[in-house]
């Protein structure tokens, strides 16, 4: 494997290897143990288009976890935003000889383009492009889900999870569609139909407009933040009313499985798709999903990286 | 294909490594096993089970992985990592007696004792390896041996474990791998 651009690049086996390896990266970073000189030597570029927290500082922890060395680039304070095209971006960074790069860019399809360029010769990660995907949200996902709930078992079968809110504009959601699916989860999509996208009936998940009927029934609710940036329409009337039907609020969560846990990628709208009281409850798990975050990212830069892949030739 | 040690003398090795342990440690108060994994692991916990048996009393054991401390990572495909289970009483001032199935290169155990460091200082650092089969690349040496097996380079020494393999042997094959 030498990019991770989708969740669909990847089969089960793969999918879970990279669990494992996380698995055992995090307990290396509980312990005393919080560097590893495994990818010393090898340079990655954080090249960040659009804004992000978490998912930066988390391949950023991720990379120096292994030795690398990480060169952070982000639009602001670039020449991104003199108008740099992609193509000159990357040719800077093959030049200076970056074994990877780690993308996010508003256009979907971006980490693609520059996986299949000559442009660069490194691999390339994908970071979060446009409303299409975002594979290493959804197996750190899935990697916090197996940790809770996961019944001993390498997947998720027997487990269902509801994806709640702004489907429409999240990468988030399709990468998790995806990958929970293919681990044996059983997925609902729950938003109203101004927010999901054409042609949902292809996906591998049921859809449902009602959250209050769905609640009691999955062992995981993950809520979706409402990206206001990314809508030019009115999708909705108002927040209050969106929040009223589509929001988790302590009523709401009261009605959950016992045992069930709730999600949020991040970053939250607290108030809107979920309240204080819900994101700050004992059923919450938005922050240990940030935790794991880090123990991902070392595997899949591990996976990418560690191996001969890209020194064919030496040796 | 032949073989280099039954299933009655892989036994008889390890008993006679756990009693040598034990001379040159003077029991087994301050001793930590921690095997290199897959079949080293289990090495280990045959050697923590004997000492156990004559002494009676436990030894701390554990496993250490070490393909994230590999020189070599670059020109293979990426390897599993496989589980560091160390013991909760730790390893700082401890003799630590490393635990593999074969000594070849060398190159494991300089990288597990790179991975030991990550860890904490040991007081004394040993290395038992059930077969040493010779062809050093590094500096390295065992303090205690089951089996010196002369080998050539072309050869390759297989070890099966009941753990595992679901029969104990030793065995050379022609052929490196």
């Amino acid at each position: 494997m030498k990019h991770l651009l989708s969740i669909a690049d990847l089969n089960k086996s793969e999918a879970i290897s990279i669990l494992d390896t996380a698995t055992e990266l995090g307990r290396v970073s509980d312990g005393a143990v919080k560097k590893l000189p495994t990818l010393r030597g090898r340079t990655i570029v954080n090249l960040f288009a659009e804004d992000s927290t978490r998912t930066r500082i988390s391949f950023e922890a991720a990379a120096k976890r292994l030795s690398a060395d990480v060169i952070n680039f982000s639009a602001k304070g670039s020449s991104l935003s003199k108008g740099e095209s992609l193509k000159d971006t990357a040719m800077t960074l093959q030049a200076m000889g970056a074994d990877a790069v780690v993308i996010r860019h508003p256009a979907s399809g971006a980490a693609q383009r520059l996986a299949e360029s000559e442009w660069m010769s490194g691999s390339v990660v994908n970071a979060g492009d446009g409303t299409h995907e975002h594979p290493s949200q959804a197996l750190l996902d899935a990697f916090t889900i197996r940790k809770h709930l996961g019944m001993g078992g390498t997947d998720l079968s027997g487990l269902s999870v509801a994806i709640v809110g702004d489907i429409l504009h999240s990468r988030v959601a399709r990468s998790n569609v995806l990958l929970l699916s293919m681990l044996g989860a059983k997925v609902t999509l729950v938003a109203p139909p101004t927010l999901l996208p054409v042609g949902i009936q292809s996906w591998p998940a049921t859809v449902s407009y009602d959250l209050d009927a769905v609640i009691p029934h999955v062992d995981v609710v993950m809520m979706l933040r409402v990206q206001q940036e990314r809508m030019s329409d009115l999708f909705f009337p108002n927040a209050r009313e969106y929040s009223r039907y589509f929001g988790l609020n302590g009523e709401r969560m009261a009605n959950m499985k016992s045992g069930a846990i709730v999600m949020h990628p991040g970053p939250m709208n607290r108030g809107l798709e979920i309240s204080a009281e819900v994101a700050d409850s004992a059923r919450s798990v938005i922050t240990e999903q940030v935790t794991n975050g880090v123990s991902v990212r070392m595997a899949i830069l591990y996976v990418l990286l560690a191996g001969g892949a890209l020194e064919v030739g030496s040796n | 294909m032949s073989v280099a040690l039954s299933a009655q003398e892989i036994t008889r090795a390890l008993t006679r490594i756990s009693h040598e342990i034990l001379e040159k440690n003077q029991g087994s108060t301050n001793i930590v096993l921690l095997g290199i994994p897959t079949r080293g692991a289990h090495i280990a916990t045959r050697i923590s089970s004997i000492i156990t048996s004559i002494e009676g009393t436990e030894v701390p054991t554990g496993t250490l992985d070490i393909t994230l401390f590999r020189d070599d990572l670059r020109m293979r495909p990426p390897r599993a990592i496989m589980p560091t289970k160390i013991p909760t009483s730790g390893i700082e001032g401890k003799d630590v007696i490393l635990v593999d199935d074969v000594l070849f290169s060398g190159r494991t155990i300089r990288a597990a004792l790179d991975a030991l460091g990550e860890i904490g200082r040991p007081r004394t650092v040993a290395l038992a390896a059930l077969v040493d089969r010779g062809h050093r690349e590094l500096p390295i040496k065992a303090d205690f041996v089951g089996k010196n097996l002369p080998t050539s380079k072309s050869q390759s020494v297989k070890v099966l474990l009941s753990e595992i393999d679901g029969r104990d042997e030793v065995t050379i094959e022609e052929g490196a791998e």
